[in-house]
C-alpha cells in the first residue's frame, strides 16, 4: 500500500502542530468557539451530542495492521476504548477531549495517517472499492487513481472552500461496491475499444435531503487527463455552484438545475482551456504510485475448505468473496453482530483484527462503506483458523448483506444533528429477525438507517431504508423501499405515513413478508419490488 | 421552566448551569427564568462554557427533564451504552430518557 513520501509526512506533521497552536489558544480562551469551529473541522474535529468527535480519514478504506493498532490504541489513551467505522470507510471516536487533539493528530501522523478533509467544504476522503487489488471481477486495482485524486486534493489552494462537501469514489469494475454513482464525482475505471484504460467520469450524485443519481457526463477519459478532467468538473462547481443555500450547494443541485447536457458542456470548455495548463502530473507519477500497490506474493495452496464444521461453512458461504487468485479470498469481519451497534469495534477488536492482517493477509485491511472490515488476501487454507479466532472474539457473524448487516448512522445517541435515534432500530431489527429465523429465508437484503434528512446511513439506497423524523419532539421512522447503491443504483421511495420506535420494526416484518409470501426463483427482495411495485406492500403496510 | 445547557470547553462533555457554575448532573441545573439570554452571553464571553443553549424543561420528580429527547440524550449519554452513561449502575434510567 502506498507510503508516505518526505512531503507528504512534512505537510501532515506541519499540520498537526498548527492545530496543536490553534487549540491551545481556544484552550487559552485567546479563540471564541466561532473562530475556532472552522479550525477544528478543517481537522476532523466536531461537537457532537455528548463531547467532542474526530473523524479520522482512511483513505480508500485502505489500512496496514500497523495503523490498525494504532486506532486501537487512540481508542484505548484518549477515548472509551472503542472506536466506531463509518460510511465513508472513516473511523471516528465519539468522546475527545480538546486538550487530547494535537497528541492524538500527533500519533496519527506517526503512522502516515491524518484526520484532515474528513469535514467541512473541501474534497473529503476518496472511498473505493472495498475489494480493490484483490476482487476477481476488477478491470485493474482502482486504488492508484485513488491515491492520485487524493494527492492531488489534499490542500487542493482552489477547492478548500467549496460551496459545501464533495465526495469522489474510484472503482475499476463494473459491479459497483462503492456506491460510485451517489457521489459528487464518480469515476470508473474502464478500457476503451483500442484496449487503452481511461477514466468515465459520473457527476452530480448523492444522497442527503435532495438524492440523485449521478449522470455519465464523460465515457472516456484517457488516464493522462484524469486529473485535468476532474479539476474542470471541479472547477466549474466551484464557479457556479450555489452558495446562497446550503440545501442546494452541493454539485448535484448544480448539474439538475443546468441539465446534464449544459454542465459537460461547461466542463468540458474548461477542460479544453486547461489541457493547455499543463496541470497533469507526470504518468510517471502515476507509474510510482502503482508501484506501491502491486500484488503481494500470492502462492498456490487449498481452493476448497472441509465443510464438516456447519457454522464455518455458513460463514465461509456468507462472508468470503471471491479473489483474482484461486487459492485466496476475501474475508469479511462483521462489526454487526445481532443486537450489536453497527460499525462499532472495541480496541481489543482492532488490535485483533489487525494481528489477524498480519497473520492471513499481507499486512492489509480495508473499512467497506457498509461498516465492515475485510481482510482482502487470505489463503483458503487459512480460513478455518482466521473463523475460529473471528468467533471467539464475536466477530465472526454469518450475515454479509443479509438483513442483519445494516448500516445505522450513529444518530441521536452521538450525532447534534439527528431527529432520531437509529442504533436502538438497527439492534431491534437484527434480534427480531434472528429470533423468528427469517435472515436465513430472506437472503440478500440490504437495510439502511438514518437518524435524518442527511442520510449518512444510505437510507435512500437501501432495498429497505429507514429515516428518522422529529414529530413533535417524538422519534417517528419512515419506511423507503427499492433503493440500491450497487450498478442497478435506484432511489428508494417511501411508503407513507411514518411508524414509532416498535411500529417500524414490525413494518420492516411486514415488508419482509410481502416479498417471502410474493417471491419468484432467484429473486431478491429487491427484484421482488421492482416486479410488483410498491402497492402490494403498502396494502400490507397500511392496509 | 427553562434551563441552561451547553459543553464544557475542554472535554466537550455536555454541562448544566446551576446558578454559579457549569456542572455534569442535570439534577443541579436551575431555573433561569428570564435570564437565559444574559447568562449565555455572559459565560460565552467568558471562554467558560462551548455554545450553551436554553432547554425548555418540566420539573419531574425534582428535577428538570428536558421536553426534548435530544437533550435528555445529552444529560444522560447514549441509550445504546448505559455502561457509558452518567447513571451506569441504574437499569431503570432508559425511562426517563423514552
Ligand atoms: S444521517 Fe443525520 S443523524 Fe445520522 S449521522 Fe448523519 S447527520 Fe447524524
Amino acid at each position: 500500500m502506498y507510503a508516505y513520501d518526505k512531503y507528504d509526512q512534512a505537510m501532515v506533521d506541519a499540520r498537526v502542530e498548527e492545530f496543536r497552536d490553534q487549540a491551545q489558544r481556544r484552550l487559552d480562551g485567546k479563540l471564541s468557539e466561532d473562530q475556532f469551529k472552522p479550525l477544528r473541522l478543517m481537522n476532523g474535529l466536531y461537537l457532537q451530542l455528548h463531547a467532542y468527535m474526530l473523524r479520522v480519514a482512511v483513505p480508500y478504506g485502505t489500512l496496514n495492521s500497523r495503523q490498525m493498532h494504532a486506532l486501537a490504541d487512540i481508542a484505548d489513551k484518549y477515548d472509551r476504548g472503542y472506536g466506531h467505522f463509518t460510511t465513508r470507510q472513516n473511523i471516528q471516536y465519539n468522546w475527545i477531549k480538546l486538550e487530547d487533539a494535537g497528541d492524538i493528530l500527533a500519533d496519527l501522523a506517526a503512522v502516515e495517517m491524518h484526520a484532515i478533509q474528513t469535514s467541512g467544504n473541501c474534497i473529503r476522503n476518496i472511498s473505493s472499492d472495498h475489494f480493490a487489488g484483490a476482487a476477481q471481477d476488477e478491470l485493474v486495482d482502482p486504488r492508484p487513481y485513488a491515491e492520485l485524486l487524493r494527492q492531488w486534493s489534499s490542500f487542493h489552494p482552489e477547492f478548500m472552500y467549496l460551496p459545501r462537501k464533495f465526495k469522489i469514489a474510484v472503482i475499476a469494475s463494473d459491479t459497483d461496491r462503492a456506491a460510485m454513482r451517489l457521489h459528487d464525482i464518480g469515476i470508473q475505471i474502464v478500457k476503451n475499444d483500442a484496449g487503452e484504460l481511461g477514466a468515465s467520469f459520473y457527476v452530480g450524485g448523492g444522497m442527503g435531503r435532495t438524492p440523485m443519481i449521478a449522470p455519465n457526463i464523460r465515457e472516456f477519459v484517457p488516464l493522462d487527463q484524469l486529473i485535468t478532467y476532474s479539476e474542470a468538473c471541479l472547477r466549474v462547481y466551484n464557479r457556479y455552484g450555489r452558495r446562497d443555500n446550503k440545501y442546494k450547494a452541493r454539485i448535484k443541485i448544480l448539474v439538475h438545475e443546468l441539465g446534464a447536457e449544459e454542465y459537460t458542456r461547461q466542463v468540458e470548455e474548461e477542460f479544453a482551456h486547461l489541457l493547455g495548463q499543463g496541470i497533469e502530473p507526470p504518468i510517471a507519477e502515476l507509474g510510482r504510485i502503482k508501484t506501491f500497490f502491486t500484488d503481494p506474493e500470492f502462492a498456490d495452496g487449498a481452493k476448497t475448505v472441509d465443510r464438516s464444521d456447519p457454522d464455518f461453512a455458513l460463514w465461509v458461504d456468507r462472508n468470503t468473496h471471491r479473489h483474482k487468485h484461486d487459492s485466496y479470498v476475501s474475508a469479511v469481519i462483521s462489526l454487526k453482530p445481532v443486537g450489536g451497534i453497527p460499525g462499532d469495534a472495541t480496541a481489543e477488536q482492532m488490535h485483533l483484527m489487525a494481528q489477524l492482517a498480519r497473520d492471513y493477509s499481507f499486512d492489509e485491511l480495508r473499512v467497506m462503506h457498509t461498516q465492515n472490515i475485510v481482510l482482502p488476501h487470505v489463503r483458503i487454507e487459512d480460513l478455518h483458523a482466521l473463523w475460529t479466532a473471528l468467533d471467539e472474539a464475536g466477530l465472526g457473524t454469518p450475515n454479509l448483506d443479509r438483513i442483519g448487516d445494516i448500516i445505522a448512522c450513529p444518530g441521536l445517541d452521538y450525532c447534534s444533528l439527528a431527529n432520531a435515534r437509529s442504533i436502538p432500530l438497527a439492534q431491534k431489527i437484527s434480534q427480531r429477525f434472528t429470533a423468528n429465523g427469517k435472515e436465513d429465508t430472506l437472503g440478500e437484503l440490504k437495510l439502511k438507517i438514518s437518524g435524518c434528512i442527511n442520510a449518512c446511513g444510505h437510507h435512500h439506497a437501501g432495498h429497505i431504508g429507514i429515516l428518522g423524523v422529529d414529530k413533535k419532539g417524538v422519534e417517528n421512522y419512515q419506511l423507503l423501499l427499492g433503493g440500491s447503491e450497487a450498478e442497478d443504483t435506484s432511489l428508494a421511495k417511501i411508503t407513507g405515513p411514518g411508524f414509532s420506535e416498535d411500529g417500524i420494526v414490525d413494518a420492516v416484518e411486514t415488508a419482509a413478508d410481502v416479498y417471502l409470501s410474493q417471491r419468484e426463483d432467484g429473486e431478491r427482495f429487491l427484484d421482488t419490488y421492482r416486479r410488483i411495485g410498491m402497492a402490494p406492500f403498502k396494502e400490507a403496510l397500511y392496509g | 421552566m427553562i434551563i441552561l445547557t451547553g459543553n464544557d470547553l475542554k472535554t466537550g462533555a455536555v454541562v448544566w448551569w446551576d446558578g454559579s457554575d457549569w456542572v455534569l448532573h442535570i439534577e443541579n441545573a436551575i431555573d433561569v427564568g428570564g435570564n437565559a439570554e444574559a447568562v449565555m452571553a455572559r459565560e460565552e464571553s467568558a471562554r467558560r462554557v462551548n455554545v450553551p443553549y436554553a432547554v425548555e424543561a418540566t420539573l419531574t420528580d425534582g428535577v428538570a427533564r428536558p421536553n426534548h429527547i435530544k437533550d435528555r440524550i445529552r444529560a444522560l449519554g447514549p441509550t445504546v451504552r448505559p455502561d457509558l452513561t452518567l447513571k451506569p449502575a441504574d437499569p431503570e434510567i432508559g425511562n426517563w430518557v423514552i
